[in-house]
């Protein structure tokens, strides 16, 4: 390839430029204050959010831990991206809409979806798992940037229904959506972003920033954040310490409350890294340094709310408890994991449409017979 | 009985939804203040205002896919993708979103989008203008594709496919716009073929379009004292093709005709199904006439490509020499399958 056309640099750690990200809460555990972003909660509320980084971290290494079983055919880590999830997610009222991507255990966590929900798709049992309604959180698209479009689409139903600018917590709502670096490429992105410019919609893009579309790094060095996407459409756009819980949280709040009042669309860069793999089906250590790596782990978000809650008391009964029921959460992943059901056949015929076709009816009793058929002489 | 055109009752059978369900949305390039390229949408935005009729960035994927948040958000969107050839930047939408999220859902999301398309050739236009992408979505499981061929069923059928829960690709004769016809007081039944016109020597297939063209030409073949039974498919997705099946089973001759290429177009389908249920009736092979495979061709040269009387009438004459159709067929600009 001609030099000039690559885009696999590898963006070198010491590159990130950290002045620019809202931050309350220092890698090393400190509390500090911002001109944009504040966080007022108690102590229960910090141990709330790290217990919800602690189950999430938890979710996600079972799910890795039952691929590598071979109970899973594949699973997209999230390790790493605890606070950005959960913090936004936190922010969010129950009815709100959230449009995550297929890494947001945090979000489909905070938003209520059972975590063995998640198992389905990626045993090869379901497509999808959950009805969107039921939790205020849709499902995750599997092409990119999809879902940016879907979440500009509810954003201007709610605006339809005048959901918004009532100063009513229990009558205006938002709309969340979650994509990764990756999709920042795709055009849906760029046309949701002028759909909700456009139409002033109540919709907040939160950009995972982890750095990898896979193995393409952003493209950082020589270009432009990702937040300054935002400028272009004419929005807002902060960027966050993704590893810092409470930044996330309380940007979150405020373009969430922006987006309530009717004021329209905000973008957010949150900043932080994959620490895994992108699916358990490549290899980092292909495309990454290890200097890198443990850059990031140095700002693990868990980590540093811990250190936070060790400076500002004692939680040894909350955290052991924490423990407890993180294991407990553990094992009823891994027995629900075996315990999800195979595909019922006839039900992937049923839920084609909502009022099915003839054509489709034969197919099915066909295929029903068939099987049936095969059962009864497998039993002789 | 009311006569209009087909434009005229399109836009008739919107103002009906919209009054009917307050769920009901429209949405597209220039479908507001313009009322639509072909002014299908006239006087809708005046009437509904801005936030049910609404005008649109140019963007087809983000017209679908924002339907798809709408629908979730308990809408009924209505959308419009201005001509044929634009729809792919929107067919991932439509394939991978639309179609699927109430499979992926159990079964609990619905998707109740109509995705209007005005669609085929014949009206002089430049490239992407004149395509007939139907098979595209007929091929897709979870979507259900109309095609209106007459002022009546393009008024009722818009009504019906707004109140379906099932997303529906509505195909809309855009050459056929203008002409004038009855629009009776009841629909016919959604997912049905119809015959349009009796007889009992050989059967037209088609759809769309192409329905006035056969109809022509059944009227030519009958000066020659040969009756011709037209059908009209109307619904692409799912097919009903027991009408076909009985009309084939009496004259055992058939020609499928459509505009879009023959390749693996709905003639494919259309003919496999024929030869699987009607195989001891046929006098001759199933024929076919249909676009080329290339690409829809500029403007001056769309008359040989649209099938017209003469290329039907040829290929029904071959079914009635079945000896010498197969050598025939790749000569004749018809064809026999």
């Amino acid at each position: 390839m001609h030099p000039s056309l690559s885009t696999t640099a590898s963006p070198a750690a010491a590159a990130f430029d950290e002045s620019d990200l809202v931050r309350l809460l220092t890698p090393d555990g400190r509390r500090v204050e911002h001109p944009d972003a504040a966080w007022s909660g108690s102590e229960d509320d910090l141990l709330a959010l790290h217990r919800d980084m602690v189950l999430t971290r938890r979710i996600d290494t079972e799910g890795y831990a039952l691929q590598r079983h071979g109970e899973l055919g594949l699973w997209p880590p999230s390790l790493g991206q605890e606070a950005v999830q959960v913090g936004t997610a936190r922010a969010l009222r129950p009815h709100d809409m959230a449009f995550p991507t297929y890494r947001d255990h945090g979000v489909t966590w905070v938003r209520g979806v059972p975590p063995e929900r998640l198992l389905g798709l990626y045993r090869g049992s379901e497509q999808g798992g959950w009805d969107p309604a039921e939790h205020g959180v849709a499902l995750p698209a599997i092409i990119i940037g999809a879902q940016t479009l879907h979440a500009a689409g509810y954003a201007m139903g709610v605006l339809m229904d005048e959901a918004v600018g009532h100063d009513d917590a229990a009558k205006d709502a938002a709309v969340a959506v979650y994509l990764g670096d990756g999709a920042t490429s795709q055009g849906d992105t760029l046309e949701a972003l002028s759909w909700a410019a456009s139409f002033t919609l109540p919709v907040v893009f939160v950009i995972e920033n982890n750095q990898y579309a896979i193995s393409t790094p952003t493209n950082r060095p020589g270009g432009v954040p990702l937040v300054r996407r935002a400028d272009g459409f004419g929005i807002p756009g902060v960027r966050v310490d993704g590893n810092d819980v409470l930044a996330c949280r309380a940007v979150m709040e405020t373009a969430l409350q922006r987006a309530r009042d009717g004021r329209g669309p905000t973008l957010i860069e949150a900043v932080t890294f994959r620490r895994g793999a992108h699916t358990t089906s490549d290899d980092p250590t292909r495309y990454r340094e290890s200097a890198e790596e443990e850059y990031w782990e140095a700002r693990d978000p868990i980590a540093r709310v811990r250190a936070l809650l060790d400076a500002t008391g004692s939680h040894a009964e909350a955290l052991a408890a924490l423990d407890a029921e993180a294991d407990a959460l553990g094992e009823h992943l891994r027995a629900a994991c075996r315990a999800v059901p195979d595909p019922d056949l006839a039900d992937l015929f049923d839920r084609m449409y909502v009022e099915s076709t003839p054509e489709l009816q034969e197919q099915r009793e066909a295929v029903l017979a068939w099987r049936a058929l095969g059962d009864e002489e497998a039993a002789r | 009985m009311t006569r209009m055109s087909i434009a005229a009752a399109l836009n008739a059978g919107l103002r009906k939804a919209l009054e009917a369900d307050r769920h009901v949305m429209l949405m597209g390039e220039d479908i507001g203040r313009l009322g639509g390229v072909f002014r299908v949408t006239d006087g809708l935005q005046k009437d509904f205002g801005p936030a049910r009729v609404i005008d649109t960035p140019l963007a087809e994927s983000a017209i679908v896919g924002t339907a798809v948040g709408l629908a979730m958000r308990g809408y009924r969107p209505v959308v419009e993708i201005q001509f044929d050839g634009f729809v792919y930047p929107a067919y991932d939408q439509i394939v991978n979103q639309v179609a699927r999220l109430h499979s992926r859902s159990g079964g609990t999301q619905r998707m109740p989008i109509v995705i209007r398309i005005p669609y085929g050739g014949g009206i002089g236009a430049i490239e992407h203008h004149s395509e007939s992408p139907e098979a595209q979505f007929v091929m897709t499981p979870g979507l259900k594709v109309l095609a209106p061929s007459s002022p009546h069923d393009a008024y009722w059928m818009v009504q019906q496919a707004v109140a379906s829960d099932d997303p529906i690709v509505l195909m809309e004769p855009k050459r056929r716009y203008w002409e004038t016809g009855e629009v009776g007081d009841d629909p016919d039944p959604l997912w049905s073929s119809q015959v349009r016109r009796p007889g009992g020597d050989a059967t037209l297939v088609t759809y769309g379009p192409m329905v006035a063209t056969c109809l022509a030409a059944a009227e030519a073949a009958a000066a020659e004292d040969r009756e011709i039974e037209v059908v009209d498919l109307r619904t692409l997705s799912p097919l009903d093709l027991a009408p076909v099946v009985a009309s084939v089973r009496r004259t055992g001759r058939v020609v499928v005709v459509h505009e879009a290429q023959r390749t693996l177009g709905l003639g494919a389908e259309v003919a496999a199904r024929i030869t699987e249920q009607c195989f001891f009736h046929l006098e001759a092979p199933v024929g076919r006439v249909t676009g080329y495979d290339i690409h829809y061709p500029p403007s001056r040269a769309e008359e040989h490509f649209l099938p017209d009387v003469d290329r039907i009438l040829d290929a029904v004459d071959a079914t009635f020499d079945a000896a010498g159709a197969e050598l025939a067929s790749s000569e004749r600009p018809g064809g026999i399958a």
